[in-house]
């Protein structure tokens, strides 16, 4: 079976982030960046269920400018067999769709058996990307997944996913491969890359392909980004652990009085 | 026709259908920005036998309350849901289609708006003038507007809680049943009925105080001190999601919109920084204390009291402080 991960490289969880000059974006230098963490989730799934095979292909699919090469990297050592690094530099001027007409061009020369990806991005959190590139290539998708079985192979493919849905409830979903499915974090435990898989990345093959111009103009356009005005009034408390300790007390006993 | 189209969304999980609470909040986005911009608004529902919710439907201020009905649209699918879609939107040409951000919409409005070359503004949590959907960034750190660059219609999902089912216009709209075609064989996926893991042991929403955890405690070794916290207080323990992925805490005591969602006397975020996911399902809650070392944290947005600090050092002085009040 052959497995195309889509990766994203987003800024690091706990990045201290400032917004750029212009508020259409966030000042992009000195940021560390990583895989996006449901990414890492789908490329957990494609790795499992290769193991599970015995037999496959993973490849790891990343659009995005030269940084990205560390995000391949780590999937490289992780397990995945090659990386394809769609090298486009110009992400924030691009939309969705744009983007994902981008991952479909190289997808489609590959003709994979499934296509995983992360239910959403940390940073732009619009969890489109996955069901428009289902939509562009024109095959069957599901969404929240927890877990994936082959359950044939002949005639052909199919597969049983387990898609998660609100307030604790599952259901089961069947369909024939070539599917896409966007993985939610949780179904499995993420690997580690171990020192031997670090070691062996560095012989593996990572196509890099230069992005196509975007042809249409963007559907939609962020147009400023700024910090959210509180909701709430926030009383701040200070003071040594067992300054904030006695405060919090109080408020406990006069003003939620829970206490 | 210009104007507001929601679709709203219903769930038969006890017997009866019945629309959701996010279905009316999109609704009342809807008479909103149908204000705005001098349109009429409209609602549509999908499915087999939703006679009496359309009949819900139009007690509000709706121009007209639109049908499908088709016994392929009784379980959800993406494709049949995208097909029927399609058809009504390119009869009716709204300039807008609003819908509730819920995990079945996320699931087919993405490929809906693409089939009009349309880009879906998903999770919007205000819709301002002009207008301008707002929705946030980086897990709720930031917080920014977009626009649509011209050609209608418009895809946009309301949050939960970003507008209130109460300030709904009620009205008398007419019903209007639309024949759609649809095949089986447009199908391609195959969904069983919805289950449950195992019934919901601990039931977080009947708690008046609920001591909830996030990542802040690095460690499953680290359980304990915040069960000592809840202990004191006479709460319910929960977790944000990353906590029970990882198994430290069982799903069931999961808070956030794949958990419960709860809405406690005292709500106690424990190194919670405050994802929208988690927010979605507390920020009902009457009183919020927040403890984590990161002062931008998010979970700050929402807390009525606020502890910037080690929760390392916080939470085992403030359980002994309850402890010597209690005794």
């Amino acid at each position: 079976m052959k497995i195309i991960v889509a990766i994203k490289q987003v800024p690091e969880r706990d990045a201290q982030l400032n917004l750029a000059p212009g508020g259409k974006w966030i000042d992009e230098s000195d940021l560390a960046y990583t895989i996006n963490e449901p990414d890492a989730y789908a490329l957990e799934e494609a790795l499992q269920l290769k193991e599970k095979n015995g037999s496959g292909e993973v490849i790891a699919l990343c659009a995005g400018p030269e940084r990205a090469t560390s995000t391949l990297r780590e999937a490289l050592a992780k397990g995945a067999d090659r990386a394809i690094h769609i090298l486009a530099d110009d992400l924030a001027q691009r939309d969705t769709l744009s983007l994902a007409r981008l991952l479909a061009d190289a997808i489609r020369s590959e003709s994979p058996d499934l296509i995983l990806a992360g239910l959403q991005s940390d940073d732009l959190g619009l969890g489109q990307t996955g069901v428009i590139l289902a939509e562009l290539l024109g095959i069957p998708h599901a969404t929240l997944i927890m877990h994936v079985e082959v359950t044939a192979t002949s005639p052909r493919g199919t597969i049983k996913v387990k898609r998660e849905l609100e307030d604790g409830w599952f259901q089961h979903i069947e369909m024939l491969l070539p599917a896409l499915l966007t993985i939610q974090s949780g179904g499995n435990k993420l690997r580690y890359a171990t020192l031997m898989g670090i070691k062996k990345a560095k012989s593996k093959p990572t196509a890099t392909v230069p992005a196509a111009a975007g042809t249409t103009t963007p559907a939609i356009e962020l147009t400023s980004v700024y910090l959210p005005e509180k909701q709430k009034h926030t009383v701040m408390l200070h003071g040594t652990p067992a300054e904030i300790a006695a405060q919090l007390v109080e408020k406990l006993q006069s003003e939620v009085r829970v206490l | 026709m210009s104007g507001v189209l929601v679709v709203v969304e219903h769930l038969n999980r006890s017997g009866s259908a019945a629309l959701t609470r996010t279905s009316l909040e999109a609704l009342a986005a809807g008479q909103n920005l149908a204000k705005q911009l001098s349109a009429d608004c409209f609602a549509a529902v999908l499915g087999e036998a939703i006679a009496p919710l359309a009949a819900q439907l139009a007690t509000k201020a709706l121009a007209k309350v639109f049908t499908f009905e088709h016994p392929l649209l009784n379980q959800y699918t993406a494709d049949a849901y995208t097909i029927a879609l399609q058809q009504l939107i390119q009869k009716l040409a709204p300039t807008c289609v609003l819908f509730p951000h819920t995990y079945q919409v996320r699931d087919f409005a993405p490929a809906l708006a693409t089939r009009f070359g349309q880009v879906f503004i998903s999770d919007v949590i205000a819709i301002n003038p002009g207008p301008t959907f707002v929705r946030q960034l980086f897990q709720g750190k930031l917080n920014a507007d977009y626009r649509t660059a011209g050609p209608t219609p418009c895809f946009v999902s309301i949050q939960a809680g970003a507008f209130r089912a109460e300030t709904l216009e009620s009205g008398a709209a007419l019903i209007e049943s639309i024949a759609i075609s649809l095949t089986p064989a447009q199908i391609r996926t195959t969904p069983s009925a919805p289950f449950r893991e195992s019934a919901n042991t601990v039931d977080l929403a009947a708690a008046p105080i609920i001591v909830s955890v996030g990542r802040g405690i690095r460690e499953q070794e680290n359980i304990p001190l915040v069960q000592a916290l809840a202990d004191a207080l006479g709460a319910e323990l929960a977790a944000s999601r990353p906590i029970c992925d990882a198994g430290w805490l069982p799903m069931e005591r999961q808070v956030g919109s794949s958990g419960q969602t709860v809405s406690p006397k005292l709500y106690l975020a424990i190194g919670i920084s405050g994802a929208i996911q988690h927010l979605v399902g507390m920020k009902g809650s009457k009183t919020v204390i927040a403890i984590n070392k990161d002062e931008n944290a998010p979970i700050f947005e929402v807390a009525d009291f606020g502890v910037a600090a080690d929760l390392f050092e916080i939470v085992p002085a403030l359980t002994k402080a309850i402890l010597a009040v209690k005794s």
